[in-house]
């Protein structure tokens, strides 16, 4: 007679050992519940509270929640200044990791790299903000933002935008370089036997090959960048709708102030300015979607382009 | 552009120089991450040096109520050369520290327990679920965890936690309300907990078949096997699980801002069962609760001062971290090359 | 096949020679002799020993199947202490699916399933608990894989892990010393006890990953092609080290080395394509194979 080959069962295992398994699921399972748990109250919470038109109203003054209008502005700010620091983030991300991978020399030089790298990833985002309140407000960076009688302003969207990428760096930088170092030598070597230099390998061969670590890893900076709220609070500016500074349209939005979805959550919950958790919960499911909604894109992309990769 | 390519370099000077300049290019690029990376520390410790040199050693220490020297401290802009810089931050400090340690050892063991199960343990169904589930909560924004934080984690502790009595005996001193130690620590444990786990599962992952292979030959059972093999080789990725979760934690500050009751208080284990629930506010939070304050010079050195300290606490832990490596590495030789 | 089991070789012995009765090592007592010989006896190194032939494992119309391919086709053979049985044959004949059923270790696949029935000492394996049987079973792989820990705790691992209680190292001390001796490493080593032993070179390593094996006092040793990655250095010195242990283990040994099957085994098991075409004592089959495709195996026609 064929059977099924026995596996190891845990019934010859010691107390011990059976309590750590026990243990184990107890954890495993009490963490889905709580996610679950988390996801399931946002959503509820939020979809009492959310309606349509808090998506297109602007912030406004009043007196009970259902004056005070919505959050377009936050929900715009949050795009805006995720989309600066991207545009900022992922080229030089993408030019450190090649730099680390396929150059590298002096090999000092390297270490301090990846040693500045690694320590931008740990710097925790409060000190970055403090960080950009100096910077920005120094006065050969004045025309970034607002100058009002030789004082300048220092917040805005591309200061808060700038330190977002600085938070966003870290992880663009680790996952094209994981990326770089997946691909075979004798790519590079094909190439280099062909007569194309080092920077045309890296331009044709190589950056192609890693275009799916730079998406991944944009979209898990975006994420990050979405979800702060320090760096927000500190360099955004205190107008709660988008307030644009000069004539120039796009330019004058960088330059300007407002608030995003985070700084919104903070302000309205009951240990923020405003107080109206109603608010609070309609925004932060918004904001929940949105970093899901990254995060499901980032699994199934990784998982395609894995799928396609040097097999 | 096709043309260019198609053509071999004719002149080898060309070709050079172009990858020259390449390289130019880029290490300029690296160059000013560093510089900014630098400027960063520069800025940030000039910017606290004036509260450092006012206070010495004693801006650590403790005395008097940490609140009412921000208070004062802020007011006395208004008289420039009398600017008062007295600052003790043994409350914060204490506050930090408990909440990190606390939230990185419960953090620690959880995440041990659940990556091992994952990558090992845990049925083909259970793993397809729980895998998502910790990338998500590691996704989750702090904001909102201090959102839920207070609408339900303040207010259970409040209402089921503490008890009348525990509030009345401590009454001329703080008040209870359910923002409290507790609160910041199990929060915060949810929120680090995932990257450790992540980070842990992917060590764990690497370790080569042939040493559970040959433990299991041996005789010895699935889970003490993989504790006793995995877990030793896997040591590098548990260390640096825990050095990049401690540093999120330490740096934490809307989350904890929110939950942790603001009051410059130090708790004090002394108190018994009544030490969880005591208020408190670390330094991270301590500066997102005085943002308005910054117009006034005084309040920013002090909270430049604090942002040093933060600073500098986390380029510990990443040298920590590093140094423990070091000699671990000595174990990991395969053929005479270190992994 | 019809399992007809060969008396085991009588070596010669010379006149006025004396002869010492050592008795084999592990637990169980003798059990079924089947009418064979009840000792074998050894020459080496000028002197003789006789030890009891004991038949540890009896593999009885093993068939094991990965998914729809079939690996092993009804074989059937005994596993002696006292000699060394050898398992050759061309790349994917099945020898070391069988070598791996022999300790379970075929389990670890999930799309195994196994017929047929092994026995230790009269007992079923698959009514033993896995770890129990892999500790009288034991393994040494191709790929020296010592842990990544010292030579003292490489071979304390077992030792640790079956006791009560964690045994203190004075404890451990002597028993570590004597599996690195019989594996023929202790004097190499017994200075560096502390470090790594990753820092070995591949032939020390295999030897520790023998001295582990053994730490455990295993009634039956099994090795998977354990010289294939070594220089013949390394090669020799483990295997005068396989023939001085079968006198207190049973060796099973699987090879792709002719050579390496002449010079070590007692009797040798021929596998192609999942069946066992011949087994026989080992001068026998090399010189005058029965089964034709033994004949162009060991003349080199294929493997």
């Amino acid at each position: 007679m064929t059977r099924q080959a026995a596996v190891e069962s845990s019934s010859s295992w010691r107390l011990s050992d059976r309590l750590g398994l026990a243990f184990s699921w107890f954890l495993g399972l009490f963490f889905c519940v709580i996610c679950a748990a988390v996801v399931i109250y946002l959503l509820v919470q939020g979809v009492r509270y959310l309606s349509p038109d808090l998506l297109w109203t602007n912030p406004k003054v009043g007196f009970t929640q259902n004056e005070t209008g919505g959050f377009l502005a936050p929900l715009l700010g949050t795009l805006f200044v995720t989309s600066i620091a991207m545009a900022l983030a992922t080229p030089v991300g993408v030019g450190v990791a090649v730099w680390l991978s396929e150059y590298g020399r002096p090999r000092a030089l390297a270490r301090v790299v990846e040693s500045t790298v690694e320590m931008f990833a740990g710097a925790p985002s409060i000190v970055l903000a403090l960080f950009g309140l100096i910077l920005f407000r120094a006065s050969f960076l004045g025309f970034l933002t607002e100058k009002t009688g030789g004082v300048v302003y220092g917040k805005g969207f591309f200061p808060a935008g700038a330190m977002l990428s600085l938070l966003a760096l870290p992880l663009v930088v680790t996952s094209v370089r994981e990326g770089l170092q997946a691909v075979p030598n004798h790519v590079r070597e094909a190439s280099y036997a062909l007569g194309k230099t080092r920077i045309a390998t890296i331009r044709r061969v190589l950056l192609p090959a890693v275009r799916p670590d730079i998406i991944t890893g944009s979209m898990i900076g975006a994420g990050h960048a979405i979800g702060d709220t320090a760096i927000i609070v500190f360099l955004l500016g205190d107008t709660y709708v988008l307030q644009g500074v000069g004539n120039v349209p796009v330019l004058g939005t960088l330059r300007g102030t407002g608030s995003t979805l985070t700084s919104y959550v903070f302000d309205n919950a009951p240990t923020g300015d405003l107080n109206q958790p109603n608010k609070a919960f309609a925004a932060a499911l918004v904001l929940l979607v949105m970093v899901l909604v990254i995060n499901v894109f980032v699994d199934i992309f990784g998982r395609k382009a894995r799928e396609l990769k040097w097999t | 552009m096709a043309l260019e390519d198609a053509l071999l370099p004719l002149n080898e000077d060309d070709g050079l120089s172009q990858d020259q300049r390449a390289e130019l290019w880029l290490g300029a690029l690296v160059c000013a991450v560093i510089v900014l990376l630098l400027a960063m520390v520069v800025f940030i410790v000039a910017e606290a040096w004036p509260s450092f040199a006012h206070n010495g050693l004693h801006w650590f220490g403790s005395g008097g109520n940490v609140d009412q020297q921000i208070e004062a401290i802020f007011n006395s802009s208004n008289h420039l050369h009398q600017a008062v810089y007295t600052f003790h931050a043994w409350p914060l400090i204490w506050s930090t520290i408990l909440t990190t340690l606390g939230a990185s050892g419960l953090a620690f063991i959880c995440s041990l327990f659940i990556s091992i199960f994952l990558v090992e343990f845990a049925p083909v169904p259970v793993q397809r679920v729980l895998e998502p589930v910790v990338r998500l909560l590691a996704s989750v924004p702090s904001v909102i965890y201090g959102l839920i934080g207070v609408l339900v984690v303040v207010p259970f502790i409040d209402t089921h936690l503490v008890t009348h009595g525990e509030n009345a005996s401590v009454e001329p001193v703080i008040s209870l309300t359910g923002g409290s130690l507790l609160a910041a620590v199990v929060i915060l444990t949810v929120m680090i907990a995932p990257i450790m786990i992540s980070i842990f599962a992917d060590g764990l992952r690497a370790v080569p078949r042939s040493w559970i292979e040959g433990s299991l030959a041996l005789g010895v059972n699935r889970w003490r096997t993989f504790w006793n093999v995995a877990v030793l080789s896997a040591r590098p990725a548990l260390v640096a699980g825990v050095v990049l979760a401690t540093a999120r934690g330490l740096g934490e500050s809307v989350m904890l801002s929110m939950v942790s009751g603001s009051i410059g208080f130090a708790p004090n284990p002394v108190d018994g069962l009544i030490f969880f629930f005591e208020p408190s506010r670390g330094l991270a939070a301590t500066i997102l609760h005085n943002t308005e304050q910054l117009s006034s010079p005084p309040m920013e050195h002090t909270l430049f001062a604090i942002a040093a300290v933060l600073l500098f606490s986390s380029l510990m832990l990443s040298l920590i971290g590093w140094a423990t490596k070091r000699p671990m590495s000595r174990y990991f030789l395969i053929g005479g090359v270190s992994r | 096949m019809d399992l007809t089991l060969e008396p085991p070789p009588v070596r010669q012995l010379e006149a006025g020679a004396t002869l010492t009765v050592r008795p084999g090592r592990g637990n169980a007592s003798i059990h079924r002799l089947e009418g064979l010989a009840p000792e074998t006896t050894f020459e080496h190194g000028g002197h003789h020993t006789v030890v009891p032939t004991l038949e540890r494992m009896r593999v009885e119309r093993l068939s094991i199947h990965y998914g729809q391919k079939q690996a092993v086709s009804s074989v059937s053979l005994p596993v002696r202490q006292g000699e060394v049985l050898g398992l050759i044959g061309p790349s994917g004949c099945g020898k070391t699916t069988l070598l791996r059923s022999l300790n379970r270790l075929t389990e670890l696949t999930k799309s195994a399933s196994i017929s047929g029935r092994i026995t230790l000492d009269g007992v079923d394996i698959t009514g033993l608990e896995p770890t129990a049987l892999r500790r009288r079973v034991t393994m040494v792989f191709q790929q020296p894989n010592p842990f990544p820990m010292s030579i003292f705790d490489n071979v304390a691992y077992v030792l640790r892990e079956q006791a009560r209680r964690k045994p203190r190292k004075p404890t451990l001390a002597p028993l570590v010393e004597e599996a690195l001796s019989r594996a023929g490493l202790l004097e190499e080593v017994k200075d560096n006890l502390n470090h790594p032993a990753l820092r070995l070179s591949g032939g020390q390593q295999q030897r520790l990953c023998i001295a582990r094996a053994l730490a455990a006092n295993p009634e039956v040793l099994l090795l998977d092609e354990p010289c294939s990655a070594l220089d013949p250095q390394s090669t020799k010195v483990i295997e005068d080290l396989i023939v001085k242990l079968r006198e207190e283990v049973a060796v099973v040994i699987v090879t792709h080395n002719l050579q390496q099957a002449h010079r070590v085994a007692d009797h040798v098991a021929f596998m192609y394509l999942g069946e066992l075409v011949e087994y026989a004592p080992t001068r026998a089959l090399f010189a005058a194979p029965r089964e034709q495709r033994t004949k162009e195996y060991v003349g080199g026609a294929f493997g």
